[in-house]
């Protein structure tokens, strides 16, 4: 049991404010995501929770009690760092003991936690060796397994895979998922890779500039993104934007124009937008395809063939880039002329200030809040 | 185009013994000429007849010197005083350079100017320190240590006379001083920030991140240090020239200073041929006891 709670926590370095107020619940047993652009803050914001550093205002509550002063070790967290940060001088065995043998614990009961570490993290041919005497992905399990063997109230990891190979990366986000069903212990993960905070989320906290962008389920911010930041961030490859203007609003939805003249009816509202405003169109490469006629006609720049998929690059006839993701066997060329097609029920409205449009109908579309 | 190969390539090199010999002759020949050559002298000298005060006695006198010189009863304190002003001066210069090591390596109001102010003893020659000392801090009449002990009902010390050894190891400590502290500083620096935090959040106080984290990471700056300043403090000569000149008695000759006063109070070149020896012997065996207690750390 571990909720940590945020109350408009607030964190300046000499005259810059890198968190300027986070309201924030990391609720029980889930693996919450933060995720945002490099030096966003996330890294910050983890090392305040972990008591490494101090906020410069707010309260921070863990499991209803303030914990703002709390000695860092104290705080019953567990901290694993991008570097790992191991004991070279120390065997495995004893980088994972370190705490519990300052904590005074027996040698047995000290041991006994270590192998039992060992054991969930496949680590036991391992304990006698020196951290430098490891591969990368072992040493990034010690770091895991020093944070086991202190039995943490929560888990908190910072880049965890960013120093790893790609293949490696992929199969420890795989066992890093396993590893959180398994322990079931509430879990603060930082990235700057959306892809890591797609897949292992239950829950994404996006960060930008110090501020609290959306926090939603991984589905959740890639159906509604609140603001065109957390659109182009969310997804991959980006959200396509294309510059429009408010022509009218219907119940229904958004009139808008393109800067030829040409019309679409989107089926999303806004309360505060008003003609004439500019807004921005947001289409996602996987909601495109090729169409007989459309009024988003373009011209092949690049062709991406992946295999099961391909990207065409294109150069819209408003002179915006754009891509669309086609079937792998595509037969389209470089300089083509075509049209892209799309769902209006896909689309995407941000107004002039970024913040998203929406669905007239929220409520019976299906796509709404998950518990 | 043509692809030019190179002419021989390090492999190549090293498959070859003979070339590479070869190459290593120059190294080699310089080596001899540097240390072996004034070795092989100073054992001839050890087994002639030598003083300059009686140059006609001159030839073989076979174990003679050594006979003289280990009978000498200023050989066994010269060795001690040398072992022992050389594990004080370590002891105090790497204690006291860890500590300032660590303190320097908070951030505090002054820290640059601290730092230049601590270095500063380094860039004083040996023979101006020892006169600074001599003269104007341990002087029994007109030294600060003097006037300060005044000041408060004290009888000054002669510091010379009554502790001459001490006086000079807090000399040579406060010169050797800045290289421990510097080296150990940029050990200290160089310790990853987030191992410290990692052992922070693992419950380690001052103490035991000592202990645990910033001790066994100084081990290798630790260790230069001490060979570094075994190296020079073997030779300690114009601290005890300028101040004691080795006495009162021999109480503060080392074995430079007895080779000194062979040759120069005695002009007996064989005995300080002997005496040469004695300090050649002494250096490698603290070399070698160096070496091993230290190699696991040096290759870590
Ligand atoms: N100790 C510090 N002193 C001054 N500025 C800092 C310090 N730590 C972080 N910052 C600044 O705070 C911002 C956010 O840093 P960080 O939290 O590490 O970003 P992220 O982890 O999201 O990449 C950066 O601009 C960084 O320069
Ligand atoms: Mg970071």
């Amino acid at each position: 049991m571990a909720t940590i709670e945020l109350r408009q926590i607030r964190k300046s370095f000499g005259e810059s404010e890198i968190l300027r107020g986070i309201d924030l619940t990391i609720r029980d047993q889930e693996l919450t995501v933060f995720v945002g652009p490099s030096g966003c803050g996330k890294s910050t914001l983890l090392r305040l929770i972990a008591g490494l550093e101090d906020s410069t205002a707010g309260d921070l509550l863990l499991d209803g009690q303030r914990i703002n002063h709390v000695n860092p070790a104290r705080r019953g967290l567990a901290l694993v760092f991008q570097t790992y940060a191991l004991y070279p001088h120390m065997s495995v065995a004893d980088n994972m003991s370190f705490n519990l043998k300052l904590a005074g614990v027996p040698k047995e009961e000290r041991e006994r936690k270590v192998a039992e570490a060992a054991r969930i993290l496949n680590l036991e041919a391992l304990l006698q060796r020196k951290p430098k005497e490891l591969s990368g992905g072992q040493r990034q399990r010690v770091a895991i397994g020093r944070a086991i063997v202190r039995n943490p109230k929560v888990f908190l990891f910072d880049e965890p895979l960013s120093n790893l190979d790609a293949s490696l990366r992929v199969r420890m986000r795989v066992e890093l998922t396993r590893l959180h069903r398994q322990l079931r212990a509430t879990t603060i993960y930082v990235t700057h890779d959306q892809v890591e905070a797609m897949t292992m989320a239950d829950r994404i906290v996006v960060l930008q500039a110090g501020s609290v962008e959306q926090i939603g389920t991984p589905m959740e911010l890639y159906r509604q993104p609140k603001n065109i930041f957390v659109a182009g961030f969310i997804g991959s490859p980006r959200m396509n934007f294309l510059s429009a203007t408010l022509q009218q609003n219907t119940s229904s939805g958004t009139m808008i124009a393109f800067p030829d003249g040409a019309t679409l009816h989107v089926p999303l509202i806004s309360k505060s937008a008003q003609a004439g405003e500019k807004v921005t169109l947001g289409l996602r490469p996987e909601h495109a395809y090729l169409a007989e006629n459309s009024v988003l006609a373009a011209k092949v720049q690049t062709v991406e063939h992946l295999g099961p998929e391909s990207y065409l690059h294109l150069l819209s006839r408003y002179g915006e880039a754009m891509t669309v993701r086609v079937n792998g066997e595509t037969t389209t060329k470089v300089d083509a002329d075509i049209s892209v097609g799309f769902d209006p029920g896909s689309l995407h409205l941000f107004d002039k200030s970024g913040l998203a449009f929406e669905s007239p109908s929220m409520l019976t579309t299906g796509t709404g809040v998950s518990n | 185009m043509t692809q030019h190969q190179p002419v021989l390539s390090g492999d190549q090199i090293a498959t070859r013994p003979r070339g590479r010999l070869l190459l290593n002759v120059p190294a080699i020949s310089v080596l001899f000429l540097w240390s072996i050559v004034p070795l092989c002298m100073t054992l001839w000298f050890s087994f002639r007849r030598y003083n300059l005060m009686e140059p006609t006695r001159t030839g073989f006198d076979g174990w003679g010197n050594y006979r003289y010189l280990l009978s000498d009863p200023g050989l066994g304190l010269a060795i001690w005083n040398t072992i022992f002003l050389l594990a004080s001066i370590l002891l105090i210069t790497i204690g006291l350079g860890t500590l300032l090591a660590i303190l320097f390596d908070q951030d505090f109001f002054g820290r640059g100017i601290a730092r230049v102010l601590v270095l500063s003893p380094f860039f004083v020659m040996p023979t101006v320190s020892a006169l600074l000392w001599k003269n104007m801090i341990l002087h029994p009449e007109n030294g600060l240590l003097a006037f300060l002990m005044r000041s408060v009902g004290l009888k000054p010390v002669d510091w010379f006379a009554v502790a001459p050894l001490t006086s000079i190891i807090v000399i040579v400590s406060w010169q050797w001083l800045p290289f421990a502290f510097l080296t150990l500083l940029t050990a200290v620096q160089s310790l990853d920030e987030e191992r410290k935090e990692a052992a922070r959040m693992d419950g380690a106080g001052a103490i035991a991140m000592f202990r645990y984290i910033i001790w066994p990471h100084l081990g290798r700056a630790v260790a230069a240090t001490t060979m570094i300043e075994t190296i020079f403090l073997l030779g300690i000569f114009a601290e005890i020239y300028v101040t004691s000149a080795g006495g009162p008695g021999f109480a503060s000759t080392n074995l430079s200073f007895l080779i000194y006063r062979y040759v120069l109070m005695e002009y007996d070149i064989g005995g300080a041929a002997v005496a040469g020896l004695v300090a050649v012997l002494l250096a490698n065996l603290l070399a070698f006891f160096l070496m091993r207690s230290f190699a696991r750390n040096l290759d870590a």
